[in-house]
């Protein structure tokens, strides 16, 4: 059973066993407005928790997408490249960025569950 | 960190003015296809002169095919950009409030001036001897530029505002270097309001950049830079008078502090504006700033350039001054080309800097004096302060109802609830005959509209604009979103779609495939 | 004060309104002790009359290009520049506009962009080219930190034949940025092994052609080499006329291009402002620094054009951004892009031909000069004379004749043991006359 995990800074990790699909939230898309162009890792990359693994760009704005916990990158978006509309039209779905293996489930306990992220944005207001 | 600073980009709704003229043109309103899609590829509109036969010395590097380009006689070509003027606004056509890029009258004595051919028929590698009135030239404009900021040496060449800034923290890097230091002071410490070539400045000579926070009041405080400040800090970029419109009270404590602590006070000189003949940066610890010739000195800012950025530094910097510089020697002007034999960092540019906007620059100087330049900056700052008290009963200011520098900032608080953001405001001001101001900048402010008439406008003129401004602003809270969210309707063309520019970039013409002609 | 449009009175009515006494209650900001009472070291205000005598009699103190033989280049050219440009470049809504930022009303300057950027992809036969730079030098320096971004390299190779200031400008930019440069020793003959120099480490390699002194070179093998060994070639050029006749630096494999466009549209201008060209690859374009322009439609489906891939540039990626730029060189770019709508493909060839022509045509007149020898085996319309004696003393004696006779490389060189050249440029303006003028001060002077 998949288990969603959010960041302080609007990225997700979806848990399934040891791997997780990381993305960013749909807060994090409507605030950079039109996706247009998005950089993802080279497949096998290590990445640490908090570590920079790709950018995402609007027209206005850009940043970066930080891992929210340590591992390999396993997969990454490809379609993305031609099609990067689908960060705003699906950011949890189809707008995935990269499937990583999860190093140490125990970073998953410093994250927020859809609950607490929920009150979370409350206080971005 | 979540870079928030995204906003609509497509096109959004169309405003359902129907073309209703067989053309698509609407009187004055001509559209104008590209050079390209008019033909002309096997033509010239100049008449050049064929050479003899003659044995060429390409040593067989002759270009096989020649470059496919349209040649357009006068009258075409002319025709052309004389339609493609007539869609973009200028300072000549009407008000242009752009906070922080001080679009003030271009006179047009300069542009005589710069075009005297002793001036714009010279080449930069004449022989001294033939150029000394081109030297006495700059040599006069650095004697205003230093006269003017209190400073003790100028550095010319610097192509642009950005150029400048880069001039001049290469310059407190050379310093650092000579002091062996460059291995530990390695920061520096930029506000969040800055502007963003600052960062970008310090980033490219490989410093760290790390921002100051600004106090609730919108300046930034001596306590919150000391709590910065150690022997790892090479220098502190501060803006002054600051992108929020105010003059940074505490400036002369921050520059003691930064000294103390053994960097250097990099001065942002882009709103220099407001202070010519009122306050001096020498006199307030500054070590380094550029001066946008294009903003404070009245030279045309030509669509996005040329700029011009020369840089004023101290004592403290001086010797590190980039080559050319000057030099009199024997009753001549020298200029210094080679670095050898002094301190200089290095060069900037290939030649020395842009004379044609020194020359327009020094006409501007000259014509106001000594005493119209002060003239003039208290003139800035008091238009700006009128449309202060014009709006400011409706306008939400971030930092309160306060005196303002040169320019009057405001934020969108006041258009909550009204579905209406910062960026449908300025597309109606276009509608209304305004050049829109400055808007989602600085970045601190949200929704920030940053407006800056320049000392430029006459009062009816800004009176009428206030009223525009102001009848604008009921509208929004009157619920006329519609007006907002078509807008602009009277412009040459409709919101642009700026999200599909960027995911498919079209970046040049190319020739369409030819297709079977449609059956119409 | 003719540019300020208030009256005393409206000042104070305006004062009034905004409810203080006087103009420095909106000064409180400034330390009392910080203020200064006006600048009485400058002089005092001036009519028209006076400013155009003053700033006369400094222009008149020059010599200007137009009056006298002229053979002055080595990274700028005296070119005729057709009427028609600087009469539509001070149109008002071109010269006192400011950076499309808000594209409804910019269309004008925007879709000269995209045609300008065309033109400048076409010359060069690249893919891509940016609205342009401040000039050819800082261009250069640019390319330069896009190489080391695209190919995640800090060492770059100056051919000895790169103009000795754009090398400087490249050198003072990596040496603050900590990156490696090695520069070739000045190459006057074009014989240098550039190709040797390249190792796994190099981002880039940097050669112009038409070289400084005046040769052509050829730079496919140079190419290869880099792309065998994951470096770029960075092809420079200082004169764009060339590319009338010369094989595009695009068709030799380069990477990025740049060049000073000065030429086309432009004046001497002692130095400024002038134009830089950039272009480069598809593959590179979000590496490239500078203005883009794309085309897009508007809300009503209508074509028009805006600033695009912005998120490279410093308002937003602030120090991530991959350049510090903030301008192109609008005015200078607009010139060149309608000089060059003027001459077409067929002109500049045409224009080309005839600089080309002229050039050959001086060199083989120095054949017979004793004391001179024409050093350059190929060139465009600018050589390398290898004269008898001190060369920047003999242009200095050439100039007392009235001859502007060319640019000794000790000015561009002054330690490098080459006192004895001299690069000496021939365009369209120069006629027969003039030729034979500079023979006759050239023999005279040495």
């Amino acid at each position: 059973m998949a288990t969603i995990r959010y960041t302080k800074d609007h990225e997700y990790i979806r848990v399934d066993g040891d791997i997780g699909t990381v993305g960013i939230s749909d807060h994090a898309q409507h605030a950079l407005g039109d996706v247009v162009f998005v950089e993802l890792p080279a497949v096998g990359k290590k990445v640490a928790q908090g570590g920079e693994a790709a950018v995402v760009e609007s027209v206005k704005a850009a940043s970066e997408v930080y891992a929210p916990v340590a591992g390999e990158v396993l997969e990454v978006n490809g379609e993305l490249e031609g099609a990067p509309a689908k960060v705003n039209e699906d950011p949890l779905g189809d707008g995935w960025f990269m499937k990583i293996r999860i190093a140490d489930a125990a970073q998953l306990d410093g994250l927020m569950d859809e609950a607490a992220y929920a009150e979370f944005l409350k206080t971005l207001e | 960190m979540l870079n928030n600073q995204g906003r609509p980009t497509q096109a959004g709704e169309a405003h359902g003015l129907a073309r209703e003229t067989f053309t698509g043109n609407r009187a004055l309103e001509i559209d104008e296809a590209l050079i390209f899609d008019q033909g002309g590829f096997d033509r010239t509109g100049v008449d050049i002169d064929e050479p003899e036969e003659f044995a060429d010395r390409l040593g067989g590097l002759a270009r096989k095919n020649r470059a496919d380009l349209p040649g357009l006689a006068e009258p075409q070509a002319v025709r052309h950009y004389v339609r493609l003027s007539r869609k973009n606004y200028s300072i000549d056509a009407g008000l242009f409030p752009l906070g922080s890029c001080t679009m003030k009258h271009n006179p047009r004595l300069n542009e005589k001036m710069a075009r005297l051919p002793g001036f714009a028929d010279v080449h930069p590698l004449q022989p001294q001897s033939t150029v000394q009135g081109a030297l006495a030239l700059m040599q006069e404009l650095s004697r205003w530029l230093l006269s003017s900021t209190g400073m003790e040496a100028v550095a010319l060449s610097p192509k642009a505002g950005a150029h400048g800034e880069l001039c001049g923290m290469m310059a407190i890097k050379a310093a650092i270097v000579s002091r062996g230091e460059q291995e530990t002071r390695k920061t520096v410490l930029v506000p969040d309001s800055a502007h963003g070539t600052n960062p970008a400045t310090a980033a490219l000579i490989g410093f760290e950049v790390e921002s100051v926070p600004a106090g609730e009041d919108g300046l930034v405080h001596p306590a919150a830079v000391r709590e910065k400040l150690g022997p790892h800090v090479a220098a502190i970029m501060l803006t002054n008078p600051n992108t929020c419109g105010l003059f940074e009270r505490e400036i002369s404590e921050i520059a003691d502090a930064v000294h103390q602590a053994g960097g250097y006070f990099y001065c942002d000189g882009a709103n220099f504006n407001a202070i010519v003949g009122v306050a001096r940066p020498g006199d307030l610890g500054v070590d380094a700033m550029h001066i946008n010739l294009h903003k404070t000195f009245s030279t045309p800012h030509g669509g996005g350039g040329p700029g011009s950025g020369p840089v004023v530094l101290s004592e403290r910097l001086a010797a590190f001054a980039p080559v050319p510089f000057l030099r009199q020697k024997d009753g001549a002007l020298t200029l210094v080309e080679d670095t050898e034999g002094s301190q200089a960092f290095g060069r900037m540019t290939a030649f020395h800097g842009q004379m044609g906007m020194y020359v327009r620059a020094l006409s501007y100087m000259l014509s106001h004096g000594g005493d119209g330049l002060r003239q003039a900056s208290q003139d800035a700052v008091l238009n700006a302060n009128y449309v202060r008290a014009g709006l400011s009963d409706l306008f939400s200011q971030p930092f309160g109802d306060r005196p303002c520098m040169h320019e009057v900032l405001f934020d969108e608080s006041w258009l909550k609830g009204t579905d209406v953001t910062t960026l449908d405001f300025a597309k109606a001001l276009i509608d209304e005959g305004y050049h829109p101001m400055t808007v989602y900048f600085p970045l601190v402010v949200k929704g920030a509209m940053l407006i800056e008439p320049t000392e430029s406008e006459s009062k009816a003129s800004l009176d009428l604009f206030i009223m525009a401004m102001r009848d604008l602003a009921l509208r929004a809270l009157r619920g006329e979103k519609e007006r907002f969210a078509t807008a602009p309707r009277f412009a040459p063309r409709a919101r642009l779609d700026e999200t599909r520019a960027a995911r498919s970039p079209v970046l040049k013409w190319t020739a369409r495939a030819p297709v079977a002609e449609a059956a119409e | 004060m003719r540019y300020l449009p208030h009256s005393p009175q409206n000042r104070a009515d305006m004062l009034a309104r905004i409810g203080v006494a006087s103009i420095d209650d909106l000064f409180v900001d400034i330390p009392k002790d910080k203020l200064i009472d006006g600048l009485p070291d400058l002089p005092r205000h001036k009519g028209e009359i006076e400013v155009e005598r003053i700033l006369s009699g400094m222009a008149g103190r020059n010599v200007s290009a137009g009056s006298v033989p002229f053979f002055v280049g080595a990274g700028a050219y005296k070119h005729h520049v057709p009427a028609s440009v600087d009469h539509l470049i001070q149109r008002s809504e071109f010269l006192t506009s400011y950076t499309p930022y808000q594209p409804e009303i910019a269309q004008g300057t925007l879709q000269y962009m995209f045609e300008f950027q065309t033109q400048v992809a076409r010359l060069t036969s690249m893919d891509v080219a940016n609205a342009s730079m401040y000039d050819g030098s800082t261009g250069c320096a640019e390319a330069v930190l896009m190489a080391h971004r695209a190919t995640r390299r800090r060492k770059a190779v100056l051919s000895g034949g790169l103009h000795p200031h754009y090398a400087d400008v490249v050198r003072t930019v990596s040496d603050m940025a900590s990156d490696a440069v090695v520069t070739m020793a000045p190459d006057p003959l074009a014989t240098e092994n550039i190709i040797a120099a390249i190792d796994k480490e190099t981002s880039c390699v940097v050669v112009q052609s038409p070289d400084v002194f005046g040769n052509l070179r050829d730079l496919k093998p140079i190419a290869d080499a880099c792309h065998a060994n994951g470096a770029l070639l960075v092809a420079v050029f200082t004169e764009v006329v060339s590319l009338g006749l010369v094989t595009p630096p695009g068709e030799m494999g380069a990477d990025i291009v740049v060049g000073e466009g000065q030429s086309i549209g432009n004046a001497l201008n002692f130095g400024g402002p002038y134009v830089g060209l950039f272009a480069t690859r598809d593959k590179f374009v979000r590496q490239m620094p500078g203005r883009l322009c794309g085309e897009t439609v508007d809300a009503n489906g209508k074509r028009g054009f805006v600033l695009t891939l912005s998120t490279r540039e410093q308002h937003i990626r602030r120090e991530k951004a991959t350049s510090n730029i903030c301008t192109n060189s609008g005015l200078c770019a607009l010139a060149f892009t309608i000089h060059m709508t003027l001459l077409g493909g067929v002109g500049l060839e045409r224009l080309a031909r005839l600089n080309h022509a002229n050039a050959v045509k001086l060199a083989d007149m120095l054949k017979g000069v004793s004391g001179v020898e024409v050093l350059s085996k190929t060139f465009f319309n600018e050589f390398t004379l290898r004269v008898k004696g001190d060369a920047a003393a003999i242009i200095e004696k050439m100039a007392g004749a009235g001859v502007l006779g060319g640019v000794p490389v000790s000015r561009l060189l002054p330690n490098a043991g080459l006192d004895d050249l001299v690069i000496v440029a021939n365009t369209e303006v120069n006629t027969d006359d003039d030729r034979a003028a500079f023979v006759a001060a050239l023999k005279g002077a040495i």
